[in-house]
């Protein structure tokens, strides 16, 4: 049943780079649970590493079958995701002010991390078919557009602001990457400038407070602006060396917020400084690399758009996470992938991994 | 393009690329990925991926290397601490920026217990500096042991001069203990206007809960009562924050960042400061109300409530006796009476009854009827106050005089349920619209409204009741300022203002308040003129009821007196002894004016509960007010005017 061409095609370089981030990530959620000396967390770690352990599993699952299968079930499955995000709005978990996970039966998970999923898929299947050198014209992006703002919607109500925006960033790069016409870009980028200011001008005055305070936290000091200094600080104080694992007193004493989801970047900082810093930034860039690399060598538009947009996913997890954890950005509940705490998030991380191996393998198939 | 899909299997990777880029000529790149068109997206994305990864270089060498010296000391030390700066709230001043409230500052004595150790020692040296009983500051700790370790604990509040002194001077043999300064509300009058400008206490479990209140938190203080609460949006400012570093044992080192507080809004209020004392120092010693307004603007130029209290005990707290007190007293202190107090309007309402009969047509200014001193109706002597009787008198006289069997007559043809459309047409038995909380309502009462209530249908003998303001009629003194103003404007209805102006900090106009008509008294101008000369002839005729109230010659006031039996109640007289019980069946003195008549400047509602008579106790206040308003510098020659002929007895 399998090809031999399928084990020599193997892109065994992912898997090892996959593999060592996931090693780093586990280490690095070590040191943030177990720092703070509080046996609670503890448990955390425990749960991560069986949500590897199920992560795995599917990431081996999802290279056995034809990716190609993708594209027929691709609008079934985005079918699936929305009805889930209007499940999570009725009768979702209230936690911390949203509404974000599903509880069946001992699971929880949160619909929005597979709504990114679900919207590549769709998105790759249509401009696997419409896409032309030429670009798309306006009347072409009309479905890309609504096909992304169900979800957006869906999540934004949650709300999860986070998320939406980079099922939003995502879409977009997508969009791009097959190229949009002249004539149709300059119409998208007129009528968003004409769009903010008006929405801005019908907003109420603490709407307008709360994205301010969004977009330059340092407005509100007592909440994400602390967040930001304290996490700027637990970076910075590691200096080039770093004060070593499970060394980091910003952790430790728990100023760090989040610090095993959205501020774990600062964490690993802390401990390993620039200098371990810079060979995980050099990990990532080769992960990417590597990730560009199997788009580039399919022969299928769908796998080559499909792997493009699962590459744009991660990608901008991990730039919108770690400038955020470096104040260059707005505070968003954004993970680092392999390394932040969260099922739903690591098991879209290698279930992703997982068609990227499928795509290169089945490079040269065609049928 | 001439080999099918079938072949490609066979071909190596090489010539398969070859074959593809064949395709590059289909403008649809659909069929194949592998052509210049494509590898040229994917590279310019590669520039994009190095762009984004070359940013978080840049800032991590900045924050790690560059800064990281820096930010390696702020991590051992662990130190930031945020700290709120209080704001100052607003300002209130009076219409000639007479300074009302204040804010002054008050010091707090904390202490960190984890940053206090060796506690016992440090207690003990605080003691001694300041003299503070060293017992009562031990069981303070003890209470606080193990519940908040970290967080400052409050040890004594408003601490004065000489303690603060002595702590700050010996700061550093003192670890964990520390002053801060809040700004605390500070009434400069005292228990003056108290009632119009309310006061601050501490928020509640369920104003928290309240959308309006999300940037407040707990120990907050918010405005309660009066112009506190009702403009506490203007008033209350914005909290500033401190980012500060702290050494081990929590003093401040240096200041990293300042968000600074913002100050309130500043209130002018209508209210003159002077007036407004004149007012409470004639209700001196009496229960009652005075109100003072400019007819033309629904300025109020003074707004009294008697007995009154200090707002300053709520700021600093006050004891469980103070408020049991407050609570307890017969006289109400806490209710503000000229807006909450509800009377039966009296001989005041004769002026509703004139409008209603002249308007409705059962009498013009020519009609008389002949007052023997009672009106029999049905088979019942109604009497009028004047035993003797008044003779036979007409509208203009019957309101000069007061004389009850004049307006018998006419409630007699008079339909209570159109008598009462046109007192509900000038505004009484309604809240006025005054910018303060907790107004009354009143009540004018109707034909529904009786069966209703009772069961029972209207009789006509309650005709009679009604339109002399007995009966059911319960009204305001802001509602009868609003009547008699009404009056004085020939008509207009102009809703009452407390706030002249609001201003910002940085002395910028916010909000000016402007004249605002709530409507118009259903009369006619041939009406009201007759009805004021009526009411001129009440204060400047020898037979008038106010008589004794008249100006000697430069100001001609109108007015109308009214005395309101008191309907007694029962279950409170058991509680107080007979001399109280007697006071309680006094009537409550009423008096209503504006002044000069030609031109008013002010009009004036004055109620002295259990006064007895309109014209011996209320209508002096009046005439003192208008006395300090219209004429502030010779208010010393004016009183000889009292000793003129005392034609009237006192009464209506």
């Amino acid at each position: 049943m399998i090809d031999r061409r399928l084990v020599q095609n193997f892109d065994w370089k992912l898997l090892g780079l996959t593999l060592i981030l996931s090693l780093v990530g586990a280490m690095t959620l070590y040191s943030a649970v177990t720092s703070g000396k509080s046996t609670i967390h503890d448990v955390l770690f425990y749960k991560q590493i069986i949500w590897y352990t199920v992560g795995i599993v599917l990431m081996i699952f999802s290279f056995l079958f034809n990716y190609k299968a993708i594209d027929r079930w691709a609008f079934i499955i985005y079918g699936f995701c929305v009805l889930l995000l209007l499940l999570v709005l009725f009768f979702g978990k209230y936690a911390g002010g949203s509404r974000r996970w599903l509880i069946i039966g001992p699971i929880t998970f949160q619909p929005s991390e597979f709504a990114k999923l679900a919207v590549i898929f769709v998105l790759a299947r249509y401009y696997s078919k419409t896409a032309s050198t030429n670009g798309l014209c306006l009347s072409e992006l009309i479905v890309p557009v609504i096909l992304c703002m169900i979800p957006f919607v869906l999540i934004v109500l949650q709300p999860d602001l986070g998320t939406a925006m980079l099922i939003l960033l995502i879409a977009a790069s997508m969009s791009l990457f097959v190229k949009i016409e002249k004539k149709a870009f300059v119409f998208i980028i007129a009528s968003i400038s004409v769009a903010i200011p008006t929405i801005w001008f019908f907003l109420r005055d603490y709407q307008k407070k709360r994205i301010i305070t969004f977009l330059n936290p340092e407005h509100d000091p007592l909440g994400a602006g602390y967040h930001i200094i304290q996490s700027k600080i637990a970076i910075g104080s590691g200096m080039i060396s770093g004060k070593g694992f499970l060394k980091g007193t910003q952790s430790a004493l728990s100023f760090l917020p989040e610090q095993q989801t959205d501020f774990i970047f600062s964490v690993f900082a802390e401990e390993w400084g620039f200098i371990g810093c810079l060979i995980l930034l050099l990990v990532f860039f080769m992960f990417i690399a590597r990730c560009l690399k199997i788009s580039y060598g399919s022969r299928n538009p769908f796998g080559a758009i499909l792997s493009f947009g699962i590459t744009a996913m991660i990608l901008w997890h991990i730039v919108v996470n770690m400038g955020m954890a470096m104040g260059l950005m707005p505070v968003v509940g954004v993970t680092l992938p392999f390394i932040s705490y969260g099922g739903s998030s690591i098991i879209i991380i290698l279930t992703s991994i997982g068609i990227m191996l499928n795509i290169s393998m089945r490079r040269f198939l065609f049928d | 393009m001439s080999k099918t899909d079938k072949h490609y299997n066979d071909i190596s990777c090489r010539d398969g690329l070859e074959i593809l880029v064949g395709f590059q000529a289909m403008d649809n790149f659909l069929r194949s990925t592998n052509n210049k068109w494509f590898r040229h997206r994917l590279s310019v994305v590669t520039y994009f991926v190095t762009a984004a990864f070359a940013l978080l270089f840049l800032r991590l060498f900045y924050l790690q290397v560059i800064e990281g010296t820096e930010y390696r000391q702020l991590s051992e030390n662990n130190c930031i601490r945020l700290q709120n700066i209080e704001y100052s709230r607003g300002l209130i001043f009076d219409r000639n920026g007479v300074l009302l409230v204040d804010n002054r500052p008050s010091f707090n004595l904390n202490v960190v217990l984890s940053n206090a150790k060796p506690v016992e020692s440090t207690i003990g040296k605080l003691s001694q500096y300041t003299n503070m009983p060293v017992d009562g500051l031990t069981s303070q700790i003890n209470d606080i042991k193990g519940i908040s370790c970290y967080k400052p604990f409050l040890l004594k509040q408003d601490i004065g001069r000489d303690i603060l002194a002595a702590v700050e001077a010996h700061k550093y043999d003192l670890p964990g203990i520390s002053v801060d300064v809040k700004p605390k509300r500070h009434y400069m009058l005292g228990n003056s206007a108290t009632h119009l400008i309310g006061y601050l206490s501490e928020i509640n479990a369920n104003e928290l809960k309240d959308k309006k209140h999300n940037e407040n938190r707990p120990g907050d203080y918010i405005g309660k009562f009066g112009i506190e609460k009702s403009f506490e949006k203007y008033l209350t400012g914005k909290r500033g924050i401190r980012h500060v570093e702290v050494n081990a044992v929590g003093q401040v080192i240096r200041v990293l960042k300042t968000v600074d507080a913002e100050a309130g809004d500043n209130l002018y209020l209508t209210i003159d400061e002077r007036i407004q004392r004149k007012a409470e120092e004639l209700l001196e010693g009496k229960a009652g109300a005075v109100v003072a307004m400019e007819p033309s603007s629904g300025e109020i130029l003074a707004l009294a409530s008697s007995p009154t209290f200090d707002s300053n005990i709520f700021v600093s707290g006050m004891s469980h006796d103070e408020w049991e007190n407050l609570i307890s007293n017969p006289n109400r202190p806490i209710e503000n009476k000229a807006i909450k107090g509800a009377y039966p309007p009296a001989s005041t309402y004769k002026i509703i009854t004139a409008i209603a009969g002249l308007e409705e047509k059962i009498i013009d200014i020519n009609t008389s009827f002949y007052c023997p001193g009672y009106l029999t109706h049905g088979n019942r002597k109604y009497m009028c106050w004047k035993r003797g009787g008044h003779g036979r008198v007409n509208v203009v006289r019957a309101l000069a005089e007061s004389c009850d069997v004049f307006f018998y007559n006419v409630g007699q043809k008079l339909d209570i349920d159109r008598l009462g459309w046109y007192a509900k047409s000038s505004g009484l038995g309604s809240p006025t619209g005054i910018d303060l909380e907790q107004e009354g309502a009143g009540l004018i009462p109707s034909t529904t409204w009786k069966r209703k209530r009772f069961g029972f249908p209207w009789t006509s003998g309650e005709n009679l009741s009604a339109v002399i303001g007995q009966g059911y009629n319960l009204v305001t003194p802001i509602q009868l300022l609003l009547l008699i103003s009404e009056i004085a404007n020939g008509g207009e209805r102009i809703k009452p203002l407390v706030v002249k102006k609001i201003m910002s900090p940085e002395g910028k106009l916010i909000i000016e308040s402007k004249p605002e008509k709530l409507g118009r008294i259903p009369a006619s101008q041939k009406t009201i003129d007759i009805i004021r000369q009526g009411l001129c002839d009440a204060v400047n005729k020898n037979y008038g009821t106010a008589y004794r109230s008249r100006f000697g010659g430069e100001i001609e006031m109108c007015g109308k007196t009214g005395t309101a039996q008191v309907v007694s109640r029962k279950q409170d007289e058991s509680n107080y002894d007979k001399k109280i019980t007697a006071y309680l069946h006094k009537s409550h003195a009423l008096f209503v004016c504006y002044a000069p008549s030609n031109d008013p400047k002010i009009a004036i509602a004055v109620i002295i509960e259990h006064g007895e008579h309109g014209a011996s106790s209320a209508a002096p206040i009046a005439k003192e007010l208008v006395q300090a308003y219209l004429n502030p510098t010779n208010e010393e020659n004016q009183t000889s005017s009292n000793e003129a002929v005392d034609y009237n007895p006192i009464y209506d």
